[in-house]
């Protein structure tokens, strides 16, 4: 997933829990950039389409952007699914979020064909828990620490 | 989170050889089913396709020893085939493709996305400035073989398939 990706994808979940446009703040805090680095990449996400700033309410998606961003959020459902269910990862999220920069969404569509996903992905993933609502996993450490 | 594209850390690049290794699993687990259902009923019709699926079950195979030589140098585990096989199996064992296109469009995904996980691989090594328990250079060497390999094996599926146009 490029970077592009994993802006849009922030920006999606971030737009869902506040019902409205991204905070800059919030979408910095949230990829973990300076706030000069998401007012850089929103303007490239401007320019190409995927999505409009509005001055001192935040960034909010277009219908194109809402796209990608929702295939980018089942690239990702797909990661944290695999690495939960298949490798037995634990630390499945904090891996995930390391992962999903060099996983690309065709490589996610292959490790998809072995994993059970829900028909409603990604919907069904909680920006709460970072992670699919849905998603069983065999070990009970990580859940019950969390 | 991290945004970007390099690999950071021994434990990073263990997981990645690992997605790597499950990915061939899957490829060899794909390209063996699809052999067995030839081999019910249609294997004396086309050679061409049986030697295709032959031949990316056992590069497959190969490129796992590969990659668990890498692996063994970063002290990660590896993940049994047979565990995959079983989840392909699973997965796939009831939806077959139904004929020969549905298995050579299947195969050129298989290279194509293997091609392009090592390409990002590679890529996202060569971002990277950390030092890696195993040397650069062999890793490095190693992946853009099997990449090399992969684009081999997209151009003639590719071929196959235009001949058959």
């Amino acid at each position: 997933m490029n970077t592009a990706d994993q802006y849009l994808k922030a920006i999606y979940l971030i737009q869902q829990a506040e019902d409205g446009p991204a905070a800059t703040g919030k979408l910095a805090d949230r990829l973990d950039v300076s706030p000069a680095s998401a007012n850089e990449m929103i303007g490239k996400l401007e320019s190409r389409g995927l999505a409009e700033h509005e001055k001192y309410k935040g960034v909010k998606l277009t219908d194109e952007g809402i796209v990608r961003a929702r295939d980018a959020l089942q690239t990702y459902c797909i990661i944290e699914r695999f690495l939960a269910n298949v490798l037995a990862v634990e630390e499945f999220r904090s891996e995930a979020r390391e992962l999903e920069a060099v996983i690309d969404g065709t490589v996610a569509e292959r490790l998809d064909t072995i994993i059970e996903r829900r028909p409603e992905c990604p919907d069904c993933f909680d920006p709460e828990d970072d992670a699919c609502a849905c998603l069983e996993v065999t070990f009970e450490e990580e859940t019950i620490a969390d | 989170m991290s945004v970007g594209h390099s690999v950071t850390s021994d434990h990073q690049l263990a997981r990645l050889l690992q997605i790597g290794i499950v990915l061939e699993e899957v490829v060899e687990a794909r390209a063996h089913h699809h052999y067995q259902s030839l081999a019910e009923e249609d294997r004396d019709l086309d050679d061409e396709i049986e030697s295709l699926l032959e031949h990316a079950a056992e590069e497959s195979a190969e490129h796992r020893n590969a990659l668990e030589e890498l692996i063994a140098g970063l002290e990660a585990d590896s993940v049994p085939f047979e565990e995959i096989e079983t989840l392909v199996e699973a997965q796939y064992g009831q939806t077959k493709p139904e004929d020969f296109d549905g298995i050579l469009y299947d195969q050129l995904c298989n290279e194509e996305t293997a091609y392009k996980f090592y390409d990002d691989l590679i890529k996202a090594i060569e971002d990277s400035d950390v030092e890696f328990s195993v040397d650069r250079a062999t890793l490095l060497s190693v992946l853009r073989d099997l990449r090399a390999a992969e684009r081999d094996g997209v151009e003639r599926v590719t071929t196959i398939m235009e001949e058959r146009a």
